[in-house]
């Protein structure tokens, strides 16, 4: 079943063009990685998807989620999309956080806001939530202010706000690009697992063609606003089509390579 | 084999702010009894996660901070020496994000010039800002444009430029390519090793990225907590870590899918 119908999507800011027709489906449950440089136009796609683009962007073409044209539509009228059906992390959670409110009380918010439940009961899901998303002490910790927590244990918590209502589709967007290596693999696996379990569809933004690789089965490659291609993984590996995305797999495979040859003791 | 630069003991302490106004403030320990040494032609590499010490101990080195106890050495000299201009000649600095390491309100020429003249470089200046760039890969027609109307890539291409105009021996590189795009990332490390090989330009690179120290270093240490856990050839830390934080984070290496 389609979720997610995205066509001719074309976005402008005055005179230029950042996202050029671009058309994708996603249906329920699957994944779908975008990737590219920056200024390629990937964070604006997911944004549209959302309804987020900043009120200078002019929009052209269709998003439609669940059969219903979310582009144009107001903001009171997407409010029971975000957050609710849609769920979305960002890139640097120090940014995505109410630096003023207690991380318990922002993960109770969508649950009160789309769930109707009381600031006990969310509160009381809110902890849950933060054990289920593998943070420790999650009663201590709900009482925290953001600036308390390391990097690694906000993303968690901007995971733990956006899958509060069961998102029937989870956006990331560069989710683990401020996070150290070993961080990010533990949030990678995170997300992987609660993605799988809640069954919800992913879509996975980042310019790391390892890392969306191993999250999601089909990539979608922009450069300068336009989808280049649209692949499985397996594809894009054994046979990219588009020069540009030749030179991704080229560089991701150079990299992995030389840490291939030195681990495995060759020469540096 | 001369040595160039040494480290002994080398420890910053940082004060953090007070937690509340009773409190006492507390102290950060960012670099702990770091001991090294690099000779000419080294290619070291220094590896570790965000605050393992890693900028502190280049700022150090750099002589761009005053440790709290331990000394920094150059040619046996210990550091301040009462020459700094002639040491600062010899070791040179790359960061991380050429938009901020580059003067927005100065032209690539006087971005290049800049060294040359604070450090009285005795050569003619505009034929070595030539010689530089050249050697980066940026054209002469550069020289008038300023940083904002240049890629990622070639700001640091700018920024390796500057580096290398007073001719140095050694040249810190700090997450040098962390802010650029992926293929841009590779031309510039291909170009960090190029310089390496042909000057003869001894190479301290700092990353989080161990693929990147992989491809340009032959020794590498590994910090975690302002200590460094390992160190050795980049080949045998790499095939047998014997740390357990090195071999969390040679596991954590995002890699790509086997192909069958």
């Amino acid at each position: 079943m389609t979720l997610l119908q995205v066509r001719n999507l074309t976005i402008r800011f005055g005179q230029k063009l950042v996202v050029d027709d671009v058309s994708f489906d996603l249906d329920a449950g699957q994944r779908l990685g975008i990737i590219g440089e920056s200024g390629s136009g990937k964070t604006l796609t997911s944004l549209a998807i959302i309804g987020l683009l900043p009120d200078a962007a002019a929009v052209a073409g269709s998003v439609v989620f669940d059969g219903v044209e979310i582009l144009n539509k107001s903001d009171g009228e997407l409010s029971s999309l975000r957050g609710n059906r849609i769920g979305m992390v960002f890139q640097e959670p120090l940014t995505a956080l109410n630096p003023l409110m207690r991380v318990g009380k922002q993960i109770a918010q969508p649950l009160r806001i789309h769930r109707g439940m009381r600031m006990k009961a969310a509160l009381a899901r809110a902890i849950e939530l933060c054990a289920r998303v593998g943070l420790p002490d999650p009663e201590r910790l709900v009482r925290s202010y953001p600036h308390q927590l390391s990097g690694g244990q906000r993303q968690r918590i901007g995971l733990a706000i956006s899958l509060a209502c069961n998102p029937s589709l989870l956006i990331a967007d560069e989710p683990t690009t401020a996070l150290d290596v070993t961080v990010q693999q533990e949030v990678l696996k995170l997300i992987n697992e609660l993605v799988r379990e809640e069954g919800s569809a992913l879509m996975f933004v980042s310019h790391d063609l390892p890392v969306v690789s191993s999250m999601t089965e089909r990539v979608a490659v922009m450069r300068s606003g336009t989808m280049v291609e649209l692949a499985t993984v397996g594809e894009l590996f054994s046979g990219a089509r588009h020069e540009y995305s030749q030179k991704l797999v080229q560089a991701a495979r150079r990299s992995d390579d030389d840490f291939v040859r030195v681990s495995r003791g060759g020469r540096a | 084999m001369t040595e160039l630069l040494r480290a002994d003991a080398l420890s910053r302490t940082f004060k953090l702010p007070r937690a509340s106004l009773r409190s006492e403030r507390s102290v950060r320990r960012a670099l702990i009894d770091m001991n090294l040494s690099v000779n000419e032609g080294d290619r070291l590499g220094i590896v570790g996660e965000s605050g393992s010490g890693k900028t502190t101990l280049a700022r150090l080195l750099l002589g761009l901070d005053v440790p709290t106890s331990g000394a920094v050495s150059f040619l046996g000299d210990t550091l301040p020496l009462s020459d700094m201009r002639q040491f600062r000649r010899q070791i040179q600095v790359v960061f991380q994000d050429p938009r901020s390491s580059l003067n927005p309100r100065m032209s690539v020429e006087d971005i290049i010039l800049e060294p040359l003249e604070c450090l009285a470089v005795e050569e003619p200046h505009a034929a070595r800002i030539d010689e530089v760039l050249a050697s980066v890969g940026l054209s002469g027609d550069m020289r008038t444009r300023y940083p904002h109307e240049l890629s990622g890539g070639q700001r640091q291409r700018v920024a390796i430029a500057r580096a290398l105009a007073p001719r140095p021996r050694l040249l810190i590189a700090d997450e040098p390519v962390s802010a650029l795009d992926v293929l841009v990332r590779d031309e510039i490390l291909a170009l960090l090793a190029d310089l390496t090989a042909n000057l003869g330009l001894t190479l301290i690179l700092i990353s989080h990225d161990l693929s990147v120290i992989a491809r340009l270093c032959d020794d590498v240490v590994v910090m975690q907590h302002g200590v460094a856990v390992e160190r050795g050839k980049t080949v045998d830390v790499f095939r047998a870590p014997s740390h357990p934080f090195t071999k969390t984070l040679i596991a954590s290496v995002p890699r790509l899918p086997e192909l069958s």
